[in-house]
């Protein structure tokens, strides 16, 4: 019974966490807007940066680019080398990643608030003048090119790069922006610097900061850091066009468990029914829960150690994907125990019951993501760049708990398509 | 704490208050029936980390049962007298947790991430499965094919991981540490519940288990609780000293050739025995530490990276690593990857001469003050993470060290001198106590490394 009080009391608690999070909307003297949460209790912030474009701006032949420009941005400016750079970053002891993805490059700093003047000039260098020098981009060029040859042997690599070719067609997401080891060693300096033009542009910029710093600070910062960027960047691609075919694809490769990919249309992340269809796919195979092929394949059967899937919203494509690994005796019978899970989702929905544990999980577990001052930054600009308003933060859980039993169930229907499930494997399975 | 005169004295003064701060707000105290507890207070949200460790791992099993601290942890999600299968962590996601577990070779512990106000209920699951646990032979049987598919998605499918198994094997040569916490898999095909049940008696007892609870919590709420739910569980009078088989004299160097055609790019492993942090004794650790940074712990401006990646082009890759957070002694590794056309033999000679040149000049002391200034500004950071926090404590509990040792290990470090650190590298980096490794695909474009 005790514990029939408790789910009651959730709710509530969940809204409070979430209530600590008060976001100010800035904007800088020069217009730079910035989402910003005050934490000075601990003296350092955490600046997220977010250019949407990322590996998809890679022009035809030069796949890659991107991923090779973001990599090169710390190794060396016009006023300092690589070394001289890097050393100046941890006498200051700041740090700066910078991340490519298919639909946007990431840059990510953390620094003291007694320093950060001199950390914000640090990292224009890196954004606004980087050196591109020829002895940094062999270097990293070989960096890289050491990571694709290792994707090549790699089962989880060798699945996506399958899954890939087979789904998205001739859009950029059928190739992954790392490039490949012929792409990676043809590109030239003049490759790399339009790469930068391209895509570390204003017109396309969402920020956030969290931690010890003023609004006011914060847009004297963002001028001073980024005012040399260009107004405007490389188009942006076009929605891909998917097609899922619904076999079981198999990659021969020796090794001793087999890995599968699989997928189905998902949804628009804008889509009324998104909340419906994030649920449903929470009780199907959602993690830090137990959900119905984690269940069915591993409680049950210990077919795996991991299995989940997950709605991908990609900026111009939509899928639902899974995973699971298996011994090569095994696998067959995980996918099939995944096939028929799915068909009989499509046609029997879930239960009252289902719908309001994931609820219980998803409004609980919600508040939890805010647990830094650095991830509080990541979700702010996710946050903006799907054109979500700062209140979402507490409107949120409300949006999960309108989901009706009768409106996840259409979704169900409507949505998952088992004939459309298509497997990558990659391994020596039996009986595929 | 000792002043150091740096260009960024300012940053001395906050982590020194930061680590007042640090400690003012982290309370321990230890139940009646020897369960240790550690209270740590951050009220910026309403969230909060449990854990439950328990002072024993994969290095305490008994012989021929490897795998069995590991398969026991995944067992404790199954039942108790009280609950079903599997309604511990259904019990955490229906009040809008997240829960897990891991395993280590000197440790097992327990969390869950939740809402300030469900500690209560937290405590009082944690408390049921310390003592009594229930599952049926059909449940450990389907766990074991778990673990199985677990080894093979960590180790079978990687022949980096298959090597490393291979390296800490040779290089204990009678320390349990030289066997995977996961276990051989002819031993795990063998595990039973009466392995894991016997296991369990010995070591699952509050007076072998600290409680570490981390977030918007007071000491005193903590206290009641605790004391309501483990109170009542009796201490195992029997359990002994942790004392496991240690190393003799290592007066031979061990090399190991290893080949596997998923290996893409051949590269070259080294690691020497090496002392870890002790109870008011964490001077050379500390010293390893800062070796272990200033030697290979940045791409960039470590020593190797300098020698070998920039003023020549002898490794696209090279790093060290040294983790001192160890119950016996531990390991001090490095990797190298060559660069093309440079053979394994060439990088590793090109290593040898570098580390005996840093040997020679010691570290230069713009490298070591910069590293401490990072080290400075970690314990600043370190305040962000409260899960982070509570990890690092449980551990530090949890293999032997104190409240007072977590707390000095920085100021231990910024007082570590660059005489200190090549002392440190002499008396350890001997490769009579070393275990180098050769890791190529076995084809012939790995020229140079098949002889």
């Amino acid at each position: 019974m005790k514990y029939l009080i408790a789910i009651c009391l959730v709710a509530f608690s969940a809204l409070r966490a979430v209530a600590a999070v008060d976001i100010q909307e800035v904007e800088s003297p020069s217009g730079i807007k910035a989402w910003l949460v005050e934490e000075p209790s601990i003296p350092f912030v955490a600046l997220e940066l977010r250019f949407l474009g990322g590996g998809n701006l890679d022009p035809d032949g030069k796949r890659g680019a991107t991923n090779l420009m973001m990599g090169l941005l710390e190794e060396g400016t016009n006023d300092m080398d690589a070394r001289a750079f890097a050393k100046a970053r941890d006498s200051l002891a700041a740090s700066y990643r910078f991340d490519t993805g298919a639909d946007d490059v990431s840059v990510s700093a953390r620094f003291l608030t007694e320093n950060t003047d001199e950390s914000m000039a640090l990292l224009r260098q890196a954004l606004v003048s980087p050196s591109f020098d020829e002895a940094a981009l062999e270097r990293v060029r070989q960096q890289v090119l050491t990571s694709i040859r290792s994707s090549q042997t790699d089962p989880n690599d060798i699945a996506s790069r399958e899954f890939g070719a087979l789904v998205y067609g001739d859009h950029p997401y059928a190739t992954e922006y790392e490039g490949t080891a012929e792409s990676v060693a043809t590109l030239t300096r003049d490759d790399i610097v339009a790469a930068h033009r391209n895509a570390l542009a204003m017109d396309r910029l969402y920020v956030s900061a969290v931690g010890d710093i003023s609004a006011e600070e914060l847009g004297v910062l963002l001028d001073d850091l980024l005012a040399d960027l260009p107004e405007t960047g490389a188009p942006l691609p076009q929605e891909a066009r998917l097609t899922f075919d619904g076999e079981t694809h198999v990659v021969p490769f020796e090794t001793p468990q087999s890995v599968a990919l699989f997928a189905q249309p998902g949804m628009k992340r804008d889509d009324p029914d998104y909340f419906a269809a994030y649920i449903l796919n929470q009780i199907l195979g959602g993690s830090g829960f137990d959900s119905r092929l984690m269940t069915e394949v591993r409680e049950k059967r210990g077919l795996t150690y991991g299995i989940g899937s997950y709605l991908v919203p990609r900026d111009y494509a939509e899928l639902w994907v899974g995973q699971v690994a298996s011994g090569n005796d095994r696998i067959a019978d995980a996918i099939s125990v995944v096939r028929d899970e799915w068909a009989k989702l499509a046609t029997e929905g879930v239960s009252q019951e289902e719908l309001d544990q994931a609820k219980t999980y998803m409004t609980g577990a919600y508040p939890l993501r805010f647990d830094s001052n650095a991830a509080i930054a990541k979700i702010l600009v996710g946050m903006q760049m799907q054109d979500l308003p700062t209140s979402y933060v507490t409107s949120r859980n409300d949006m999960v708990n309108a989901v009706t039993l009768e409106q996840i169930n259409r979704v169900a229907r409507d949505l998952m398509q088992p004939d459309a499930l298509t497997f990558v494997v990659v391994g020596q399975p039996a009986g595929l | 704490m000792r002043a150091i005169l740096t260009p960024f004295s300012l940053t001395l003064a906050l982590a020194a208050s930061t680590a007042l701060a640090q400690s003012e707000d982290v309370t321990t105290f230890t139940l009646e029936n020897g369960m240790d507890v550690v209270v740590i207070e951050d009220h910026r949200s309403q969230a909060l980390t449990n854990m439950v460790w328990y002072r024993v791992g994969a290095a305490d099993e008994p012989a021929g049962t490897s795998g069995i601290a590991h398969f026991l942890e995944h067992l404790m999600f199954k039942g108790t007298d009280d609950m079903a299968a599997g309604e511990f962590s259904a019990t955490v996601a229906a009040n809008g947790g997240t829960d897990n577990a891991f395993t280590s070779q000197d440790y097992t512990a327990y969390y869950q991430n939740v809402a300030a106000d469900r500690l209560d209920l937290m405590l009082e699951m944690e408390a049921d499965r310390m003592v009594d646990l229930r599952m049926t032979d059909q449940e450990v049987g389907t766990e074991r094919d778990v673990i199985l598919e677990e080894r093979n998605m960590r180790v079978e499918n990687s022949p980096q991981a298959l090597f490393s198994e291979q390296s800490d094997a040779a290089l204990y040569m009678n320390h349990p540490y030289g066997i995977p916490v996961i276990g051989w898999r002819q031993e795990m095909e063998e595990l039973s519940q009466e392995d894991a049940l016997s296991f369990y008696k010995e070591y699952y007892a509050p007076n072998n288990a600290i409680l570490v609870v981390a977030g918007d919590v007071n000491p005193e709420d903590v206290r009641a609780m605790a004391e309501e739910h483990f109170g009542p569980i009796a201490p195992n009078p029997d359990l002994g000293p942790r004392v496991r088989p240690q190393e003799p004299p290592q007066l031979a160097e061990r090399r190991l050739k290893f080949s596997d055609p998923r290996i893409s790019q051949p590269y070259l492993l080294r690691s020497y025995l090496a002392p870890e942090r002790n109870a008011g004794d964490q001077r050379e650790a500390a010293a390893l530490t800062l070796l272990s940074r200033l030697l290979g712990g940045n791409s960039t401006t470590s020593y190797l990276a300098t020698k070998l990646q920039f003023d020549t082009q002898t490794a696209v890759y090279s790093g060290t690593s040294y983790a001192g957070m160890s119950l016996d002694k531990t390991k001090f590794t490095f990797v190298l990857v060559p660069a093309d056309g440079v053979s394994l033999e060439e990088a590793e000679a090109a290593m040898d001469q570098a580390i005996a040149d840093f040997i020679a000049e010691g570290p230069a002391p713009e490298d070591l003050e910069r590293i401490k200034t990072q080290f400075r500004a970690s314990e600043i950071y370190a305040m962000d993470s409260t899960s982070s926090r509570a990890n690092r404590y449980g551990a530090a509990l949890a293999i032997g060290l104190t409240v007072e040792d977590v707390q000095q290990w920085t100021p231990t470090v910024l007082d570590i001198t660059a005489e200190e650190i090549v002392d440190a590298a002499k008396s350890v980096l001997d490769r009579r106590r070393s275990v180098t490794g050769y890791i190529t695909s076995g084809m012939d474009a790995d020229t140079g490394t098949e002889g």
